[in-house]
């Protein structure tokens, strides 16, 4: 029986891995949705974050334990560095900015030879374990809960619907889109480094105007009334290929089919349940 | 400029302040003292400057120049959520609720300024931050219980009335005890009951000991509620003083009524 079940999971660690990492990636997408932001800055956060972990476990030799945190200082400091000018826009055009700002650093990833260039860095020691992603998943599903039923769950919201009316009522929404964005760059950051410990290798185009996309399907399709939702379409967008293998290649056109269908008939997403905000 | 200073210090005092947009003033240098306690309504003539004059005081809009001091502090340069902090609350004249928040949570929302909680504060449901909690929802529970709500406190706010929608964004405004209400035509699109309702209700907010600053069109609700009025032409004030004075001035006429009938009504 326990062969066969570690039969099964050395058959799908792939899967499991990547429904994780995924999942974390949906979340660092809602945090920024969550507030009204289309933010689409979290593939390159997650290249941040992957990079950065790469150097310190290869070219620094630090143990993983202290290149996990580490892992978020990167992307961190990015947002705040964008942050500031970016913070100004909203809607399509700081959608556009975040997804240039993507471009840009896969640019400096292939021009770098430190960094590997197109080749990318390999060699990575599978540091990340199947538990140890989980585990993050959890913790960062358990902080967005609390958090969301708190003031801030509330500010957040308020955000959202109406942010002048926030405003008015005493929000401070420039900070509040700093908080999400670097709470947004953290998840990511998170992501990053763990999937790059988790798979050997990584390469420029992982982090590309795709997967940017890709991020923002797994919100789309889930729905932004709770964290549980994102998470929810990650799920399903990561399982779907998987099922229907022999269509591997299309995966991207039936991304793109999803987008438009939730947006279509599902607005709020599969999962529309709200979730409360309040703590008492 | 000094010298003009009142000794008393108003509420809330702008002066010479002034908006223009491409090709027009708004508001031309406009000097409105709002004395602490009671209601004092701003009224004028379509597109006199009425909301443009709230934009600035509340911080939605820039001033082009002149100043705002609000509760003896210059806030000219403040954003919109620090003047919420200061006690500056206001309403819209297009309702601007949360539809999908409940009303409570909406009330809550008003409370926002007052929570103190950290982060960690809140990911570690420390005691303090519960018993902040706690204690807003009670505050909010009190401010939907102010204007009507408190039994539909977990109903979703878009589904209520155009006429319950203004009132729970009363009650977000006053779930946070502010100094100062503003209130932008609260009663648009009211009928007679709910207009005399309404009257009660900033009656009730009056003795709470917030004051109210109130742009209006209905005239006799106006007349009826204000212990002074300020009246607004082509974006400069034409009065300020009684409600009874407002009604006889002929500048005030002038201004409602075009400069023909207004003589006839001096000529007889």
């Amino acid at each position: 029986m326990e062969a066969w079940l570690d039969d099964l999971f050395w058959t799908y660690q792939n899967l499991v891995v990547s429904l994780g990492i995924n999942g974390l990636l949906a979340l660092s997408m809602y945090v920024v949705l969550a507030a009204g932001q289309l933010s689409l800055g979290q593939a390159a956060f997650m290249g941040l974050g992957a990079y950065s972990s790469v150097l310190m476990t290869l070219a620094w030799g630090w143990p993983f334990w202290l290149v996990l945190p580490a892992s978020c200082v990167a992307p961190v400091a990015f947002a705040l560095a964008v942050g500031g000018p970016t913070l100004r826009l909203s809607g399509v055009y700081l959608a556009i900015a975040t997804i240039g700002m993507g471009e840009v650093l896969r640019a400096i990833y292939l021009n770098v030879d430190a960094l590997g260039g197109a080749l990318g860095l390999s060699g990575i020691p599978e540091q990340a374990s199947p538990l140890l992603i989980y585990a993050v998943l959890a913790a960062a599903l358990a902080v967005l809960w609390l958090v969301g039923r708190s003031g801030l769950g509330r500010a957040m919201e308020a955000m959202r619907e109406d942010a002048t009316a926030a405003e008015a009522t005493g929000v401070d929404v420039r900070r509040m889109r700093l908080g999400v964005l670097v709470a947004s760059a953290v998840l990511a950051g998170l992501a990053g480094a763990l999937s790059a410990h988790a798979t050997d290798f990584i390469g420029p185009n992982d982090y590309g105007f795709e997967p940017a996309v890709t991020i923002l399907s797994f919100a789309l399709l889930g729905g932004v009334g709770s964290p549980f939702g994102p998470v929810l379409g990650a799920s399903v967008l990561t399982l779907l290929p998987e099922v229907f293998r022999d269509f591997a290649n299309l995966r991207l056109v039936f991304n793109g089919i999803v987008i438009v269908l939730a947006v279509l008939f599902l607005p709020r997403g599969l999962l529309a349940w709200r979730m409360p905000r309040r703590a008492a | 400029m000094a010298d003009a200073a009142p000794r008393r210090v108003s509420l809330l005092a702008t002066s010479g302040l002034t908006r223009r947009y491409a090709g027009l003033v708004a508001v031309d240098g406009v000097d409105l003292t709002v004395p602490e306690g009671g209601v004092h309504a701003l009224i004028g003539p379509n597109g006199a400057g009425k909301t443009t004059l709230f934009n600035l005081v509340s911080g939605l809009v820039a001033p082009s120049s002149g100043n705002i001091r609000f509760a003896g502090a210059d806030i000219t340069r403040l954003a919109a959520d620090r003047r919420a902090r200061l006690g500056m609350a206001r309403t819209f004249q297009n309702i601007r609720v949360f539809g999908a928040m409940t009303l409570l949570e909406n009330a809550l929302t008003g409370l926002h300024p007052r929570l103190t909680s950290s982060l960690v504060g809140i990911v570690a449901r420390l005691p303090a931050f519960r018993r902040e909690e706690r204690h807003a929802v009670a505050r909010a529970r009190e401010a939907l219980a102010l204007v009507g709500l408190a039994s539909r406190a977990e109903e979703r706010a878009a589904a209520l009335s155009y006429g319950d929608q203004r009132r729970l964004e009363i009650a977000r405004a006053m779930a946070g005890a502010p100094r100062l209400l503003l209130l932008d035509e609260p009663a648009a699109g009211m009928n007679p009951a709910e207009t005399v309702a309404l009257s009660a209700l900033i009656r009730t907010i009056v003795g709470t000991g917030t004051t109210v600053l109130l742009v209006e069109h209905d005239m006799h609700f106006v007349m009826n509620l204000s212990d002074s009025v300020t009246v607004l032409n082509f974006g400069r004030r034409i009065f300020s003083g009684p409600p009874a004075e407002a009604r006889a001035d002929p500048g005030v006429i002038e201004a409602y009524l075009g400069t023909k009938v207004a003589a006839r009504l001096a000529g007889r």
